[in-house]
């Protein structure tokens, strides 16, 4: 068991998500920067579907009470393993009573902390992805055990990454969205010749951004929406669908994100800057 | 048999939208229904993902990124050449509604609103059979069309922190049932003592897009005793199978 002594500000577990139950209205959930979570599990030669941790901001202290092999990747946040400094994409040896802690978080907003063949929490619809009521809690807390394998030995293909990371990124490529072509040209020009910041009201399951656009009247039966899908609102604000966000919606879809660029907003914090570039 | 005049939209690099007429109709529910179930024998079953609602049907692929170019085309033929399909088995749910004041919270009010009694209000929701034109917003929250036009009143001007799971609402030309405690602005005029989503079931939620509802009023006592059935998962739900 991963034992937990502080619990932080939020962190889940987190897999690929939760399909085939979006016509019921169940959010695909699964990790925000899911590019960061393949390149760990990758390293530890785990399924691509293994769940890991998704730290968000300040980070928990954790105790492991079983070997294991443990890789961290995402954001940039000072962590130990019994007070000495590790680093993401490397691989690192744990023993039974060894302790990582997280300290100050330098760059990004979610940091992923894996370990050899996935955290074993249970499986429920198809997924271990927390989103209450689908799973009883939403966040670890103080105390709580999350399960994985017992693995003394194992011999990794490659020791660790340099890899050009994500994090410095600010440039979200966006597809047409099904409403897309009823923008006008100020609003078209608005949405990808300015820059635009992210607001308070950002978290799992949408991004608001505070720059406003042109109000529009465009009228819409509710329809699907997708994790990564750029709502605009009659006010002309604009709203990013994330991971838990709702599976239907009725404002005007002017926008889908690639998953590389779901990663890249899922490190952005409040204030931080972004612009749309159209693919 | 291409009945209506379809479009095929793309939305990103997983998936498609295609689009009926933008009207709220029954046939045209039925047409996008009758649709994703050819979809879903044509399609690879564990790969693709289907969400219809109202005049619309979006199809997602898990994995891949779609040619989209080439899905259109075969889209486009497929319905087309859709023809013998055969009727859909739809299904329609009586669901038991306590309308007691101390759960219907804002039902008084909806009455004064509409210069009715409250037991007419009840009567009026009761009697109607609404049609389920999309699931979503939350796990289990059904779109439900079919309100009566002497039943319309507008969502409250501040809406409440906490709406208790199962709370019956009204807001514009729309009622239905909050799946669980949430925010919400609707007004409250009873609770459904069954859970419309259950995560412990195999099949978590028993109504799907197109079903039928029909509310039936409940005593306190009774209401009380389906809570419980409810929970424990006991509870015989009403059901009759309809034609397509």
């Amino acid at each position: 068991m991963l034992r937990v002594l502080k619990s932080g500000f939020f962190t889940t577990v987190q897999d690929s998500g939760r399909f085939n139950l979006r016509n019921k209205g169940v959010p695909v959930s699964g990790a925000m920067d899911s590019i960061s979570v393949s390149k760990v599990n990758m390293l530890l030669e785990n399924p691509p579907d293994a769940a890991v941790l998704e730290v968000t901001m300040t980070g928990p202290t954790l105790e492991f009470e079983e070997d294991t092999y443990i890789c961290l990747g995402g954001a940039d946040i000072s962590i130990t393993l019994n007070n000495v400094p590790i680093h993401n994409y490397q691989i690192y040896k744990i023993s039974h009573g060894d302790i990582v802690s997280y300290g100050k978080l330098e760059k990004g907003l979610r940091c992923y902390l894996a370990v050899k063949n996935g955290f074993k929490t249970p499986v429920i619809l198809g997924s271990r992805s927390f989103y209450v009521p689908i799973t009883p809690t939403n966040c670890i807390r103080d105390k709580s055990l999350i399960p994985y394998e017992t693995h003394t030995f194992f011999e990794p293909k490659i020791e660790g990454l340099k890899i050009g990371s994500l994090l410095d990124e600010t440039v979200l490529e966006m597809h047409k969205g099904p409403e897309h072509d009823k923008l006008t040209n100020e609003q078209m020009e608005a949405l990808f010749m300015q820059d635009f910041t992210i607001a308070k009201e950002n978290n799992r399951m949408a991004y608001q951004l505070n720059e406003s656009i042109d109000t529009h009247r465009i009228s819409m039966l509710t329809s699907a929406t997708l994790p990564g899908t750029v709502q605009l609102t009659p006010a002309g604000k604009l709203i990013i669908l994330m991971k838990d966000a709702q599976t239907t919606g009725g404002y005007p879809r002017i926008g889908q994100l690639s998953e590389k660029s779901i990663s890249i907003l899922a490190q952005k914090k409040f204030g931080d800057r972004i612009s749309f570039k159209l693919v | 048999m291409s009945t209506y005049p379809i479009t095929v939209k793309p939305f990103g690099a997983h998936a498609v939208l295609v689009e009926w007429p933008h009207k709220v109709e029954e046939a045209i529910l039925g047409d996008v229904l009758q649709f994703c179930k050819y979809l879903e024998k044509r399609l690879d079953k564990n790969n693709w993902e289907y969400i219809p609602a109202y005049n619309s049907l979006t199809l997602i692929h898990r994995k891949e990124i779609i040619d989209y170019v080439k899905l259109k085309k075969a889209l486009k033929d497929w319905y087309a050449e859709n023809e013998n399909s055969e009727p859909l088995s739809k299904f329609l749910w009586r669901l038991p509604v306590c309308y007691d004041l101390d759960l219907a919270t804002d039902l008084e009010e909806v009455a004064h609103k509409l210069k009715k009694t409250v037991s007419e209000v009840m009567a009026l929701h009761t009697q109607q059979v609404y049609t389920v034109y999309g699931i979503g917003f939350l796990p289990g929250f059904m779109y439900l069309g079919g309100l009566p036009m002497s039943l319309e009143v507008p969502r409250k001007s501040t809406p409440r922190l906490k709406v208790d799971k199962g709370s019956v609402g009204l807001a514009g030309k729309q009622t239905g049932i909050y799946p669980q405690e949430s925010p919400g602005g609707w007004n409250i005029i009873g609770n459904c003592p069954i859970p419309i989503f259950n995560m412990n079931k195999e099949e978590p939620c028993f109504v799907s897009v197109g079903d039928k509802i029909q509310f039936y009023p409940i005593s306190r006592a009774a209401y009380d005793l389906h809570k419980i059935e409810g929970e424990v998962g006991i509870y015989q739900l009403e059901k009759l199978e309809i034609d397509a």
